[in-house]
């Protein structure tokens, strides 16, 4: 049987759209919170990354760190997170969840220990920011032989050998960085150029489902209609940030704009 | 896991980047593949270049001013009574600290990319002025990344930076401080890499930023060895090279030379900033035992709790108040050929007051640990032990500090 991540972009396909991928932070702003939060807006989403919050994030800019330390200072630990994915994978048994977060969690949780957690909550994917290819290889396999997707990231500085290699080696779904940025960075090349790259990723082999993550907004959302997924992380992270600060219900606001965003790409 | 003889320590890693199996590696974002990779060949080139290396040694010695002088600590080493206490000060180079051998090999090599802009980090604010320095000497834009904290405590260097025309970038994340900085200038990297090379102040880091470093500083041990054999005749028969450790790459610098030689001849003592006596805080991942986790790109000991956050620090030193060490020293540290320990605040801020009661010479902050050590075991040792201690930093930046704690 497929995947449930394939199935998910069959699904968007048969509706002639692509899938709209969301990006939260477990645990932002705090344990429950966030599980509504996550349950609330997959009635839109088609897939949902789950962010593990780490207090060191390099690659990630300033509304994501933000989630992060708020999530970490109420107190979120890993298997909260688990718990978080069991929970909503009762109610929503076929909306994939992808985990995604740096490799010193994992590595302190342990490899073995955290793919069991992952394959017993059912987690879907896994995306580990700074384990690229080829360091990732033996991780990667070890997720695949347990049915978990282990997600390769490339980018606009991924060379033309190198993205031959990575897409080999690759599972059901590749996440391309739109730019060179972290995320929450504004989308700085056009989208047209961004649409040039992904065509020749998707060239290489059709039957891999390539999203396009970094930079995009309600307002971006639109022009990046061609490819298989979008990802939208930071606009998201930072409704919840406003919605706090305004004292305003976070689950309904950040429902709308994600609803807001399915709507642009229908 | 062990050490080999004949081959510089920086070069003793695996194809994957790791010291010792586990130590370093290149734990990076994907977008830093290619730049990463564009680096290390570029220094793998420029190190075999009779051109560079002339044009290197030039700089070193006409810009930096080398060789730093070796001088015997006469005053101290009669109050102590116990082993000769020796200093090689490495604070005459120019800019006051060892950060200027790093700054200026990756300023050369920024212009050898044809990178228009370079940007840093910064703790005790000296990797940050010699780099500001450096750029300024080559034509280079230059961006320093400083936590806010490190920018109240070390302002004299901060008003240097600024005066080299570089843009100062205060950090606010986190506990604002080096760890903070280190952070947020590799995301500037990611963000700009196709214009930008990234200089990182110690041997921390992916794997190539660790030699980068480590190759330039080791100079310091180089000059060392030639100054031992003149005072000496030859290397004597009992030596503590004892250097306080951050990051660690005054220590790599002061002891590449001799690693080589039997711990019995030669021995290599690392002080960490063990923070203030009274708190559960330090910066001492080597001597306190840390668990092994990744930080900035690379594994080594960490200061990091069982989740692997990165737990926050505290130290009086800017410059060693940072909760990953170099992969090097975890690889030195598991093949016992280094021995690590930690020095107190107070006890640094005590060594610091005697040695410049003692002698014509103001370390600070970060060396001061290291004096704190050669303190405390100079009395118990033989008169022909030699200690030598790296005074790798000037205390003017300092002056706020001593000031508020000394009177
Ligand atoms: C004078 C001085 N010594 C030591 C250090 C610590 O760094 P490292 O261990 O890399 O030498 C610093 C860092 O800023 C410094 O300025």
């Amino acid at each position: 049987m497929a995947s449930l991540l394939k199935q998910a972009f069959q699904n968007a396909k048969s509706e002639n759209r692509p899938a709209l991928l969301t990006y939260t932070v477990a645990g932002d702003n705090n344990k429950k919170k966030s599980l509504e939060i996550l349950k609330s807006i997959s009635n839109y989403a088609d897939i949902c990354e789950l962010g593990f919050p780490h207090n060191t994030p390099i690659a990630d800019g300033g509304q994501i760190q933000t989630s992060a330390y708020r999530a970490i200072k109420n107190g979120i630990k890993i298997n909260d997170i688990f718990s978080i994915v069991k929970n909503f994978k009762k109610s929503k048994k076929t909306k994939p969840i992808i985990l995604m977060g740096y490799y010193n969690m994992i590595f302190q949780y342990n490899e073995n220990k955290f793919i069991t957690k992952c394959k017993e909550s059912k987690v879907d994917g896994l995306i580990v920011v700074d384990l690229p290819y080829p360091e990732n290889k033996i991780f990667a396999s070890k997720c695949k032989k347990n049915k978990i997707n282990y997600i390769q990231l490339v980018s606009p500085t991924t060379s033309k050998l190198r993205l031959k290699k990575i897409i080999k080696d690759s599972h059901d779904m590749i996440y391309y960085i739109s730019m060179l940025s972290t995320t929450g960075g504004k989308l700085k090349v056009s989208p047209k150029k961004i649409l040039k790259e992904y065509t020749k990723i998707k060239n290489q082999n059709k039957s891999k489902n390539v999203v396009i993550g970094f930079g995009i907004t309600e307002k971006t959302i639109k022009s990046l209609k061609k490819a298989d997924g979008l990802v939208v992380g930071s606009a998201i992270c930072k409704e919840i940030t406003n919605s706090i600060k305004k004292r305003q219900n976070a689950v309904i606001n950040v429902s709308n704009l994600v609803k807001r965003l399915k709507n642009k790409i229908k | 896991m062990k050490l080999k003889r004949g081959i510089p320590l920086i070069d003793q890693h695996d194809q994957h980047g790791f010291w010792g199996g586990k130590f370093g590696g290149s734990f990076i974002p994907e977008t830093l593949k290619k730049p990463v990779e564009d680096l290390t060949n570029e220094f793998k080139k420029l190190r075999k270049d009779k051109k560079f290396l002339k044009k290197r040694d030039f700089y070193f010695k006409n810009y930096i001013g080398t060789p730093t002088s070796f001088i015997k600590l006469d005053n101290l080493t009669n109050y102590l009574g116990g082993a000769q206490i020796w200093a090689k000060v490495v604070s005459e180079a120019n800019g006051g600290a060892h950060k200027i051998y790093g700054a200026t090999v990756h300023c050369l090599i920024a212009k050898s990319l044809g990178k228009k802009y370079i940007v840093g980090d910064t703790g005790a604010g000296y990797a940050g002025k010699m780099l500001s320095m450096a750029a300024k000497k080559f034509g280079l834009k230059c961006k320093i990344f400083m936590g806010a904290k490190d920018i109240k405590r070390q302002r004299p260097n901060v008003i240097a930076m600024k005066k080299n025309g570089a843009e100062i970038v205060p950090v606010y994340s986190g506990s604002q401080t080096l760890v903070d900085a280190v952070s947020e200038c590799m995301r500037y990297w990611v963000s700009n890499c196709d214009n930008t090379h990234m200089c990182v102040g110690s041997t921390v880091g992916p794997n190539i930023f660790v030699k980068i470093c480590g190759w330039s500083t080791a100079q310091i041990s180089k000059e060392l060895k030639v100054q031992l054999k003149s005072k000496f005749k030859k290397i004597p028969n009992k030596i503590k090279l004892i250097n306080c450790v951050g990051g660690g790459s005054s220590a790599y610098g002061f002891w590449s030379e001799f690693i080589d030689y039997d711990k019995k001849q030669i021995e290599l003592i690392g002080v960490e900033a063990g923070g203030p006596k009274k708190s559960k805080l330090h910066a001492a991942p080597l001597s306190k035992n840390a668990k092994i986790g990744i930080l900035h790109g690379a594994a080594s000991y960490l200061c990091q709790n069982n989740e692997g956050q990165i737990n926050d620090t505290e130290s009086i030193s800017a410059g060693l108040d940072y909760p990953g060490v170099s992969p090097i020293h975890c690889f030195l540290k598991d093949t016992k050929r280094a021995r690590y320990t930690y020095a107190t605040d107070e006890e640094a801020l005590d060594a610091h007051v005697m040695v410049t009661k003692y002698e014509n010479l103001n370390p600070s902050l970060e060396p001061s640990h290291a004096f704190a050590e050669a303190i405390k075991i100079a009395p118990k040792l033989s008169k022909d032990t030699i200690i030598i201690v790296n005074s790798c930093g000037d205390a003017k930046k300092d002056r706020d500090i001593l000031k508020e704690r000394l009177g």
